[in-house]
This record gives C-alpha cells, sequence and structure tokens, in this order.
C-alpha cells in the first residue's frame, strides 16, 4: 500500500466492511466491470483466485462484486443483500474458485459477464491494499488502469497508426493523459489501448474515436 | 506548508499558535486546492457515519457474516466493569461496537484501516460525551488524528500486510491518542508524547486474522488499542515523556514491521490464524 498523503486517505473511505481490499476493493471491481460492459449484466461468472478464494465468503467478496456489478458502491448497505437483488432482476450468476497460478497476485479475481444485448467482456482485476484496485486483463490481453482516473479503453484491430491518431484526438481536445498501455495478440491481430486522463474527454472526441476501433469504452472515475 | 514529521507539525502549531488539528486542515485544504470549510464538510460527513456506526454497534443485534464474531459489544456495554472507570467500559464497548458493525458488513470509516476503525471513534465519543465537547472542536481532532496517521503511513506503514497490527490498530491508537491529548488542552509537544507513549506500547503486534477474515483478533485489538490510548494520553497529559523522541518511535515501528516474517503480516499463515484451533475455523469456514 502507497503512502498516504491526504486526510482521507488516513480517516476514509466511508465503506461497507469488513475489509478494505477483499470488500470495498470487490465493489469497485465489480463497478468498472459495469461501466466497461455498458449495459446491465445478464450473466456473470466470477473466479476468485489466491486469497480471494480462500477468504472471500467471509469477506463478503461475492457480494460486493455483484454489488458493483448491479451499480452499487463500497459504500452502499444493500451490499450485503446484492445475492437476493441481482436474483430479482435475473442476474446470472456463477461463482467459482480457480487456481490461475503462481502469475497472478493473491488477490485476484476474473470476470466473464454478459450483458443484456449479449456484449460480453472478460476482465481479470487485483486488489492491491487499501480499497484499490488494478484491472489487469482485458478480453485476455495485459492492460494496467486503476479505476481513479477517466478511463479510456479501445478494442481495435493492431494497424499502424491507431494509437497516434487516438493521442492526437485526445491532445486536440486538451486533455491530459495520466497514463498510457497498449498491449496485442499478435502483430495485425486485436489490439487492446487503455489511457487514464485528467479530465472527462468531450462527445466528439468519442465519435472520431469510435470511427477507428471496435470497442471504445469511457469510464468515469470510480472512487 | 508541508509535513513529513511529528516534529514538523509540533513546530508549525508552536508558530502559528494552532492546534494541530488546524494545520493538518490548512494544508489538506491547501494542497487539495479547496476551501478549509469544504474539506471540513467532508470530515462532518465522515464523523456522522463514524456516529451511526457507535451507536449501531451497542444497540443493534450483530452478527458477522462467517458467525464468528459479534454481540460481545453490546453486551459489554449492558454492563458496569468491575475494574475500569464506568465511562471508559463503555468507550470500550464501542470500540468492540463498530468493529463488529465493520464484521458484519455494516458501513464504517475506515480509520486508518477497516480492521481498525473502531478506536478514534469510540476515544472521540468519549471526550464529547465526557469531556463535553463541542462538535467543531471533534472535529478539528479528527484532522490531528489523520495528520498522526499521515506522518505514519509516510514513514512506517499503515497496513497489516505491510507493517503488521501495529501498523493498524498501534496507528489508529496513537492517532487516538495524539487527538484526545490536544482535546484535553494538551501542548502540541504533548500531543507527540502520546503518540510515541502509544506506539511503544502497540511495537511488535502482529497481524494474525483466524482464517483470514477481520474479526479475530481484530475486534478484540481494537479495545486494547483504545486503552493504550488513554492511558498514553493520561501519561502524556501529566507531563509524563516518551525517551526516545516521537519520530524515531515511529521509525522503529517501520524497522520491526520490516522485520515481521510474512507469517505474520495478514497471510493468516502465523500466529492466532496457526493454533489448531485457527486452523480448524479455517477449515470450517472457507
Ligand atoms: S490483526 Fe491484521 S487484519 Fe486484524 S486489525 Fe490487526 S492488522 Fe488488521
Amino acid at each position: 500500500m502507497g503512502k498516504a498523503d491526504s486526510v482521507f486517505e488516513i480517516i476514509g473511505p466511508i465503506m461497507i466492511g469488513p475489509s478494505s481490499s477483499h470488500t470495498a476493493a470487490a465493489v469497485r471491481i465489480g463497478q468498472i466491470s459495469l461501466a466497461i460492459l455498458g449495459e446491465p449484466v445478464n450473466e456473470a461468472i466470477i473466479q476468485f483466485h489466491g486469497s480471494y478464494a480462500l477468504t472471500g465468503k467471509g469477506h463478503g467478496s461475492d457480494k460486493a462484486i455483484v454489488a458493483g456489478l448491479l451499480g452499487f458502491d463500497a459504500a452502499d448497505e444493500r451490499i450485503k443483500d446484492s445475492l437476493a437483488i441481482a436474483k430479482q432482476q435475473n442476474m446470472k450468476l456463477d461463482f467459482q474458485k480457480v487456481d490461475l497460478g503462481d502469475d497472478y497476485h493473491p488477490n485476484t479475481v476474473r470476470l466473464l459477464i454478459a450483458g443484456v444485448s449479449g456484449m460480453h467482456f472478460e476482465i481479470t482485476a487485483i486488489s492491491v491494499g487499501g480499497g484499490n484496485i488494478s484491472i489487469v486483463e482485458f478480453n485476455g490481453l495485459p492492460i494496467q488502469l486503476s479505476g481513479e482516473y477517466h478511463t479510456l479503453i479501445t478494442i481495435h484491430s493492431d494497424r499502424p497508426g491507431i494509437v497516434a491518431k487516438a493521442t492526437s484526438i485526445i491532445s486536440q481536445h486538451k486533455v491530459n493523459i495520466s497514463t498510457m498501455n497498449l498491449s496485442r495478440q499478435r502483430r495485425g491481430g486485436l489490439a487492446a489501448m487503455a489511457i487514464e486522463m485528467d479530465q472527462p474527454l468531450p462527445p466528439e472526441a468519442i465519435k472520431e474515436l469510435e470511427e477507428k476501433a471496435q470497442i471504445v469504452r469511457i469510464i468515469p472515475p470510480i472512487y | 506548508m508541508y509535513y513529513e514529521t511529528i516534529k514538523q507539525l509540533i513546530r508549525l502549531a508552536g508558530r502559528q499558535k494552532k492546534p494541530i488539528g488546524e494545520i493538518v486542515l490548512a494544508i489538506e485544504a491547501e494542497q487539495e486546492n479547496e476551501s478549509p470549510s469544504t474539506i471540513r464538510g467532508q470530515m462532518v460527513i465522515s464523523w456522522e457515519v463514524m456516529k451511526q456506526a457507535l451507536d449501531r454497534g451497542v444497540t443493534d443485534n450483530i452478527r458477522s457474516v462467517s458467525g464468528l464474531s459479534g454481540g460481545d459489544a453490546k453486551l459489554f456495554f449492558a454492563r458496569t466493569p468491575k475494574f475500569l472507570n464506568p465511562d471508559v467500559g463503555k468507550a470500550v464497548a464501542r470500540a468492540l461496537g463498530v468493529a463488529e458493525v465493520n464484521a458484519a458488513m455494516g458501513k464504517i470509516v475506515a480509520c486508518p484501516t477497516a480492521g481498525s476503525c473502531g478506536i478514534v471513534p469510540a476515544a472521540l465519543l468519549f471526550a464529547k460525551e465526557r469531556l463535553q465537547i463541542d462538535e467543531e472542536t471533534i472535529i478539528t481532532a479528527l484532522f490531528t488524528a489523520a495528520g498522526i496517521g499521515i506522518v505514519c503511513s509516510m514513514n512506517a506503514s499503515i497496513s497489516g500486510a505491510e507493517g503488521g497490527c501495529q501498523a493498524e490498530c498501534g496507528v489508529a491508537a496513537a492517532m487516538a491518542a495524539g487527538a484526545l491529548t490536544e482535546l484535553s488542552g494538551g501542548s502540541a509537544t504533548m500531543v507527540g508524547h502520546a503518540v510515541a507513549l502509544t506506539l511503544i506500547n502497540m511495537l511488535g503486534l502482529v497481524c494474525d486474522p483466524v482464517a483470514g477474515l477481520v474479526e479475530v483478533p481484530c475486534i478484540l485489538r481494537n479495545a486494547g488499542a483504545l486503552m493504550q490510548a488513554f492511558l498514553a494520553a493520561d501519561l502524556a497529559l501529566t507531563g509524563i515523556k516518551s525517551r526516545i523522541p516521537v519520530d524515531e518511535v515511529i521509525g522503529a515501528m517501520r524497522e520491526v514491521g520490516q522485520a515481521l516474517p510474512e507469517s505474520l503480516r495478514e497471510t493468516a499463515l502465523g500466529g492466532l490464524a496457526n493454533t489448531p484451533t485457527g486452523r480448524r475455523l479455517r477449515r470450517k469456514l472457507t
């Protein structure tokens, strides 16, 4: 866990217990996954690895992730009833304990989620301590994002010029890039780009990007 | 303005003739580019959540998800303790209660963590009720506590996985002791001694949660840590000094934390978690 430099990192967050790393962080993973999906969740397979598999249940990680998938935040008192609420909404859920191997952080969870229109994604996330998270894989492609910034994710065919195009659109709109990373399956295959920005992107910029990539997602910061 | 050590906080408070809490608030406002009243307002929201948890913890029938905890706070609150002063007994019950609320998936404010969330709120409610301190001053004291926590986080750790429970319940106790000392009219130097005296008594405390859950021993340690905070505040207010300067004590806490084996840093592989009963509970609950 990093060094706190704000009062509210010491006294805060306001959250539903019992564990910032297993409960609050799990809610955020669900929230970000929902934002990436961009529509209500119809079905989710939730795979717990490492310490999440070992102690997830007692920490309510299952309820917490589902709460996030329902759009609740980490301070929402409905978290403990989230499984029942999901059931009422006909959300299909399957929880699995998995061993992803030693290469994965001890607090890893992988989500396979499908939305009401059939859109589906695979998202792998870790809890890094103090309620903070990092998304580490998106549809099997390694990425790195924290959810603390305005985030742009694209999935696009790996062709020359796309990345330059995206960054130039962003800078034209005077938006500052905080972090950026790229990955691809193989040369010329599908590629993912994740950019964290200090300001939100205006709708025109998003439209321009949508012409260049198969999937464009804009995610507001999730605290 | 800027601080990284308790010594710097004491110096700033002395120079400006203000409580440490005011200094911490002013620096936060400057850093965040917000007005002090906005920052204060955010803290008021946290205090409201703390008060709800303090209340729930000793009135509701609480049961954790695992079934390992709940009910002790309410029981202890209803009794007159034999050895503790009755008001202190109530405060201890409240610290337990907030931690039980946390374990039962209730709403709390991490302070500095979820596992150690009962200590500072219980100390401040005690000050409010027993010392008749107004809300405004309590909010300032929360900034005092936060400043102490920031310094500990910068120079040691506030995470059990990094530094053991001394980093969570220990730091929470130091935050509470400093705030109580300031609220009782102690000088900034006395606040520093209260922090040092608390940490000296909490040094080396390991993190060994049974079955990896934030329940046993976490809940009980909220009570123990609060007692240490009361003790240190009383000692410091009497003029008793730590022979080791406070920032050096924090340095020792870092060193001790780094020396702790991994089994005693939140992995649930050592200490109470590794007792026969601890292992049996783990098998049963996971
Ligand atoms: S034992 Fe570990 S998990 Fe429990 S309160 Fe202490 S540091 Fe936190």
